[in-house]
């Protein structure tokens, strides 16, 4: 019998279990899933709870283990280490997890403690994140009271977590201050270590003039060095400063400290993999699937998804024997919400960028790419059905997991990189 | 691509300059493209540019800021003294590695 341990049981950890579990007998393949609590919480959802009128935190969070099929083991208990030498997994009481294959599935997690002066005395009062499910519950009771000032938008470093997720709360802001009345007592900066809007070029020019439209201050290519909380300033590496009574800040996103303590991972304590495969270097046996991985992509639960389709696939197949002939090729897909009951839909992979046009077929597809549409955003509020009781449970989803070819690849502008 | 021609030499570079075929580029070479930007080359200037280089061999990406940092123990601070405004940008520009993509 093979053992596959999955560590994380959030979006790519259970679509693994929940797929493998259906193709192969218990006899076959012993699946657990090790995790330190039993919230699975619908992370998209975080995005419009500021901004939510009742309080609907509660619809965001399921069980874990109700999650997984019949036939998984789940395990709770904090990683201490993995040892890739002995194939085993310790947790922080001393257990250990024997393994044949390896799934880091960990994810990536927001550390205010990573940026000087975020997690002070002014973190929670006028800094605030909505990256975690606490930070837009938060945000949420601030937010209802903030009518006047100055609204600074802030990321300190990519890579994050569902990259556009602060454009499109820029934008729900502006539409809720307008909704309110008081848009205009309200200076909105949106402040990005990017030298645009976005980095694909292509919606970075869209979203730019999104921004321009909506008077919304961009200010690009800003390192954060740390933020002084006597003047309430961000203060930039090159020594810039801006002011803020608001500031809703995406901090650092980083890996799990376990993947550090193994060795595992990269600056960021992201696993470097095999972008195709999704093998971690120099370890056979060991895979990192969704945000915990390297890959140069989004971090999303889109991707996760689709690389776990291509994960599962290729595991699969070689349990049988059988050649791994898939491979990943970025593929990631977003609804973002443009304000006033609009979004766009952009899909995009390792190689092609966002642009206009039809999905998920190329001229007669119901969803409006790059272009703002109810429709699109009827379709982010529907996924979160689809997510817990089609994609989560590992039914197929009737969308492609390569990107859709369609319209010519365009590529960069000029840009001096002396500007 | 298209090609440039830098002190006496012609390169291939892509749309924003960056050299497109790494063997094209050696010590004399960073030296000039440094110029084109402003910078005069120091030893420090040279610590960072060939981890830079180093790092983009075995990781075949080139590395961010903080990464840079972190393998040369420079901190970020002097990073953006060293290479003004865009440090990233400008190392890979130097160091002959192609435009850092960011990730999305």
């Amino acid at each position: 019998m093979t053992r596959l341990l999955i560590l994380g049981g959030g979006t790519a950890g259970t679509v693994i279990a929940n797929k493998l579990r259906r193709k192969h007998s218990r006899e076959d393949l012993r699946i657990t899933v090790v995790d330190r609590d039993d919230a699975h919480r619908y992370q998209p959802g975080y995005l419009l709870l500021p901004f939510a009128r009742r309080d609907g935190a509660g619809a965001l969070t399921r069980s874990r283990h109700r999650a997984l099929a019949p036939g998984i083991e789940m395990v709770s208990g904090e990683i201490d280490r993995v040892l890739p030498a002995e194939n085993v997994v310790l947790l922080d009481d001393g257990r250990r997890l024997a393994y044949d294959y390896l799934v880091i599935a960990t994810g990536t997690t927001p550390r205010p403690d990573q940026t000087p002066g975020m997690d002070g005395p002014l973190w929670k009062k006028k800094i605030f994140d909505f990256y975690s499910f606490d930070g837009a519950v938060d945000l949420r009771r601030a937010w209802h009271n903030f009518h006047r000032g100055r609204l600074v938008v802030h990321i300190v470093d990519t890579p994050i977590k569902c990259p556009v997720a602060p454009m499109e709360f820029t934008f729900l802001a502006d539409a809720d201050l307008r909704r309110r009345g008081v848009r205009s007592r309200v200076d909105i900066t949106y402040v990005t270590p990017l030298s645009g809007a976005f980095t694909k070029p292509v919606a970075s020019k869209h979203l730019g003039s999104m921004l321009d439209a909506r008077g919304i201050h961009l200010e690009p290519d800003f390192l954060v060095e740390r933020i002084d909380d006597e003047t309430c300033e961000l203060v930039s590496y090159d020594d810039r400063r801006i002011p803020f009574d608001m500031l809703v800040t995406v901090p650092l996103n980083m890996g799990a400290d376990f993947i550090a303590r193994s060795s595992l991972g990269d600056e960021l304590n992201y696993v470097p993999v095999d972008p195709g495969t999704l093998r971690a270097t120099g370890h056979d046996n060991i895979y990192a699937v969704g945000d915990a991985g390297n890959i140069p992509t989004s971090k999303a639960g889109s991707v996760a998804h689709f690389a776990a389709e291509v994960f599962t696939e290729n595991f699969s197949a070689m349990l049988h024997g059988q050649p791994e002939k898939a491979r990943f090729d970025g593929h990631a897909n977003c609804f973002i919400e443009s304000g006033s009951g609009k979004a766009l839909l952009i899909d995009f992979n390792y190689t092609d960028e966002p642009l206009p046009g039809r999905y998920p077929f190329a001229r007669i597809g119901p969803m409006r790419l790059l272009g703002e549409s109810r429709i699109n955003h009827w379709g982010k509020l529907a996924f979160r059905w689809i997510y817990w009781h089609v994609l989560l449970p590992g039914r197929r989803l009737p969308l492609p997991t390569r990107k859709p070819t369609s319209e010519p690849k365009t590529h960069s502008p000029l840009k001096d990189v002396t500007t | 691509m298209t090609t440039t021609t830098i002190g006496d030499r012609e390169i291939h570079v892509d749309a924003e300059g960056f050299l497109t075929d790494p063997d094209e580029w050696d010590a004399d070479l960073a030296e000039k493209l440094a110029a084109q930007i402003g910078i005069e080359m120091t030893v420090r200037h040279w610590e960072a540019i060939r981890l830079v280089r180093s790092d983009f061999q075995s990781q075949h990406e080139s590395p961010t800021v903080r990464r840079v940092s972190m393998l040369t123990g420079i901190p970020i601070k002097d990073l953006f003294t060293l290479f003004p405004a865009k440090p990233a940008k400008k190392m890979a520009y130097i160091a002959g590695v192609p435009k850092p993509r960011g990730c999305v």
